[in-house]
């Protein structure tokens, strides 16, 4: 067991400092977004001197590796600073008032919403594809299997908006089942949230499930020349049961890393179906920081989106080595 | 006379490459009693395993059943639906495969897969059937049988697991066991051990089986009757003793004839002789595991000395050591008298030249995507700076050495070739450097018996028309005697005895040297029976168990 320890303290150090680069990298790249938040606010008011009196309020005025270690002290210690299209500028207000809201308070609901619809999509999404790709493995090459690919393919090759428009068509207006405005806010019950929820995550259940059912297939067939498989069928084991105890477990990592890249896609990539539900996440959040170079909104969310997918990739590269009989029972 | 258990009539099998498919197996005949053990025997590609897996109704994907019937116990076994066979299949009809390590799912215990077949069929509770398992890995002599069935199949040795999936095969006493090539994976001491234990249970339960193997010493201990396959025929059937005393065919005689191949002895090098290659005490370790300690033996021109021990015994570490690939951490390698650099980055390329190796596996040894031209070429132009014409025509003349006419096999790939003719190439590129010393690393080890005397007597011929020194790496004493001068015997990482071939093969051995020797299977039928008389039962397994590999 030490060993498999051993190996997960590496890949969580290794992590922290992937996580590291990355925060250099968003902190360059955003630094050189053309455009500068006090021009855009300023618009046809922008005269030097209030340009440069927000820039100085806003730190803007300090060289860049000071910036950048200051924002990176408040992220270690779980501030990501100030929104900037939220703050009360000094050189306008004056000294005494109140501080605007953090980036933390502006993210955090956005946040947990994204979390929750990015939920319900694996909830549904990953039993679906994993099953669907047992079922493909076991009757491959038959019409089941064909239809079973044709779907998913057709689906991950359609835009997202048009799959979102075709399932409100059919599950919001012709058969009015679902709703097709996805507002959910705060001290909604469960049960309400989850019914709102479910159109964008059918959407996203489509885009997601093809790469994770066609792994799934593909890592099952590529085991079944195998011995031991052969072996489990001349004992007489029924097909399913050859699939499921003898392949599915020794074809875990390959699809427990795609699963985990799906999922990663779920929390970071849903901006299009947020805007066709109008699903308050944190996509949303993150373009409208953009179009306004509100800086510290921007940052905070390229962080958390690279954490979340280091985070996943972690997870799935642990769970791949427990998959895996010798690094879990060294002899 | 009562109906046979298996009976099969006039069984075709066709198998599929390339869109096509052509006839593997034509038309053969096969009668099995309750209780009776078949030896099925013949070289690879004659469709043996392939026949063995058509007995349970059974094909791998790319073969298909053409003609003829297969009854089991009245029960059509062609035609009869994917369920009846299921029902027989793991119950009354078991498999033992070749290789224990890739036929145990690593994902499950010994014990879980002992357990599926049985609670499957509704034989047993899983309970029951776990009690069963572990009263049968007794049986089996396997050590700790309360216990080891619930490691998982890379916890334990191959003998250990062989023996483990015998167990699972006899886990529903079924009425038929198809052995394909159980032994053929493990060195001879840890095979002992296997084939008593088979031999031993299938008696016991009085199962009925057929034993697959291109091992005649071996079948000659198993099986009550032999058949032998050519190219997908019958060629003769008989029982034991009669196929081993009086085979009738040429093929039989031929194959019986290949155990008594002997070049004549050389005479030893005079005492003063500086040695082709010299090895002085080398260690070597990979990482911190120690794997090699003092090692040390010479090489004199024109002669063989064989490595002989098990695996993991150091001969192919040495090998790594010679060739510079692992550098010794301590001990001299000379060639021609003069310290060869440890690590071969540090060799010339004339010492580099004088050393060269053929590998055990010519498959993945030659570059797949090469054509024989383009192979043997290589060192050609890399060594000696020829190219060109000139580099064509010493090809050529290679290939003829080889016994292989160029002009066929020039621009072929070597997926084209058979084993045998995969091997001359491997031997024919060593040869291309012009080296004094060559390393052969079990080089007829994956070849048939046929197809490994004629490798054998070519490297003979070669080593005497150019005064080549061999260190021929094997675990097959058959081909020590074939064609080594000196022989060195390795065990753990150490030298126990070496000497000239003549004194080695004579008594008093090293009482390990003995172990070996007395562990090659002889083609006498009272061979194995005999052998464990003389060890006493008890002491069966002691020469290997307890070392997981």
């Amino acid at each position: 067991m030490s060993n498999v320890l051993k190996i997960i303290l590496q890949r969580l150090l290794l992590g922290l400092l992937t996580l590291f680069v990355v925060s250099v990298v968003i902190f360059a790249a955003v630094n050189m977004l053309p455009g500068d938040f006090a021009e855009v606010i300023l618009g046809q008011g922008a005269t030097p001197d209030a340009v440069a009196a927000i820039r100085r309020d806003l730190g803007l005025d300090q060289p860049l590796v000071l910036r950048y270690f200051h924002w990176l002290g408040g992220a270690v210690q779980g501030d990501l600073g100030t929104s900037f299209a939220q703050a009360n500028f000094a050189s306008f207000v004056g000294e005494g008032a109140a501080k605007g809201a953090t980036v933390m308070q502006q993210i955090a609901p956005r946040f947990e919403n994204t979390m929750f619809l990015a939920g319900v999509t694996a909830l549904i999404a990953v039993p679906f594809a994993v099953g669907l790709g047992i079922l493909a493995a076991l009757y491959r090459n038959t019409a089941f299997d064909k239809g079973a690919n044709v779907f998913a393919l057709s689906s991950i090759s359609s835009p997202e908006f048009f799959l979102a428009y075709v399932l409100i068509l059919f599950l919001a207006v012709l058969n009015p089942i679902l709703p097709s405005l996805s507002n959910i806010y705060d001290g909604m019950g469960l049960g309400e949230r989850i019914e709102k929820t479910l159109l964008p995550a059918l959407t996203l259940t489509l885009v997601v499930t093809a790469h994770m059912m066609r792994m799934t297939r593909a890592a099952i067939i590529n085991l079944l020349a195998s011995p031991y498989i052969e072996m489990a069928r001349l004992k007489g084991m029924k097909p399913m049961h050859v699939i499921v105890r003898h392949a599915l477990p020794n074809a875990l990592a390959p699809i427990i890393n795609v699963i985990a890249l799906n999922l990663a896609y779920l929390i970071t990539g849903v901006v299009v179906v947020e805007v066709v539900f109008v699903y308050p996440g944190i996509g949303q959040l993150f373009v409208d920081a953009v179009k306004n170079r509100d800086i510290p909104v921007v940052q905070a969310c390229c962080l958390i989106f690279a954490a979340a997918y280091i985070l996943l990739n972690l997870l799935a590269d642990i769970l791949s080595i427990l998959s895996n009989p010798r690094l879990r029972h060294p002899k | 006379m009562t109906e046979p258990l298996l009976k099969i009539r006039g069984l075709k099998l066709e198998g599929q490459s390339d869109e096509t498919w052509t006839q593997i197996v034509n038309g053969v005949d096969l009668d099995l009693k309750r209780g009776e053990v078949l030896g099925l025997i013949g070289e690879s590609g004659a469709g043996k395993s392939t026949l063995g897996l058509a007995a349970m109704g059974f094909t791998r994907d790319g073969v298909r059943i053409s003609g003829g019937t297969v009854e089991f116990d009245g029960i059509d076994l062609v035609n009869s639906r994917m369920s009846v066979k299921r029902g027989l299949l793991g119950k009354r009809i078991a498999y033992v495969a070749q290789s224990a390590a890739a036929s145990f799912n690593p994902a499950h215990k010994l014990i879980e897969q002992h357990t599926e077949a049985p609670v499957r069929h509704h034989e047993m509770t899983k309970k029951e059937s776990e009690e069963d398992a572990i009263r049968l890995y007794e049986r089996l002599r396997l050590p700790n049988p309360e216990e080891i069935g619930f490691r998982y199949p890379h916890q334990v040795s191959g003998g250990q697991l062989q023996r483990a999936m015998v167990a699972m095969a006899m886990s529903c006493r079924p009425d038929l066991i198809i052995f394909d090539e159980p032994t053929t994976a493990l060195d001879v001491t840890t095979q002992i051990e296997v084939l008593a234990a088979i031999r031993d249970i299938v008696d016991q339960f009085d199962t009925a089986a057929i034993y697959i193997t291109h091992d005649l010493a071996v079948v000659a201990q198993m099986a009550d009757r032999i058949k032998v396959l050519f190219r997908g025929d019958e060629v003769e059937e008989a029982d034991t003793r009669t196929m081993l005393s009086e085979p009738r065919e040429d093929y039989t005689k031929s194959l019986w004839a290949v155990r008594s191949f002997e070049r004549p002895a050389k005479p030893a090098p005079a005492t003063d002789a500086m040695p082709v290659i010299s090895v002085q005490g080398i260690d070597a370790a990979y990482g911190t595991a120690k794997v090699l300690s003092d090692v040390s033996f010479d090489i004199h021109e024109g002669r063989t000395v064989a490595v002989v021990g098990e695996s993991g015994s150091g001969k192919s570490t040495t090998a790594r050591c010679i060739t510079g690939l692992l550098p010794p951490k301590t001990g001299v390698i000379q060639l021609d008298g003069e310290d060869l650099p440890l690590d071969y980055r540090k060799r010339s390329k004339e010492q580099l030249r004088q050393i060269q190796m053929i590998y055990q596996m010519a498959d993945t040894a030659l570059n797949p995507r090469k054509t024989i031209g383009e192979i043997i070429g290589r060192p050609i132009e890399f060594y000696m700076g020829v190219s060109g014409r000139e580099k064509r025509k010493r090809v050529e003349r290679i290939l003829e050495e080889v016994e292989l006419p160029p002009g066929q096999y020039l621009h072929r790939l070597p997926s084209e070739l058979s084993g045998g003719q995969k091997q001359r190439i491997g031997i024919a590129r060593a040869l291309a450097a012009e080296p004094k010393f060559i390393i052969c690393d079990e080089v007829t080890s994956a070849l048939d018996q046929l197809v490994a005397e004629s490798i054998l007597k070519l490297l003979a011929r070669l080593q005497d028309e150019r005064k080549l020194s061999y260190m021929f790496i094997t675990h097959d004493l058959a081909t020590v005697r074939a064609i080594a001068d000196e022989v060195v015997v390795m065990k753990d990482g150490e030298v126990v005895e070496q000497g000239d071939k003549r004194e080695m093969f004579r008594p008093p051995h090293h009482p390990y040297t003995d172990l070996l020797l007395s562990s090659v299977p002889e083609m006498d039928p009272d061979w194995l029976t005999r052998l464990l008389e003389e060890r006493g039962r008890d002491n069966i397994g002691d020469a290997s168990t307890g070392r997981a590999s």
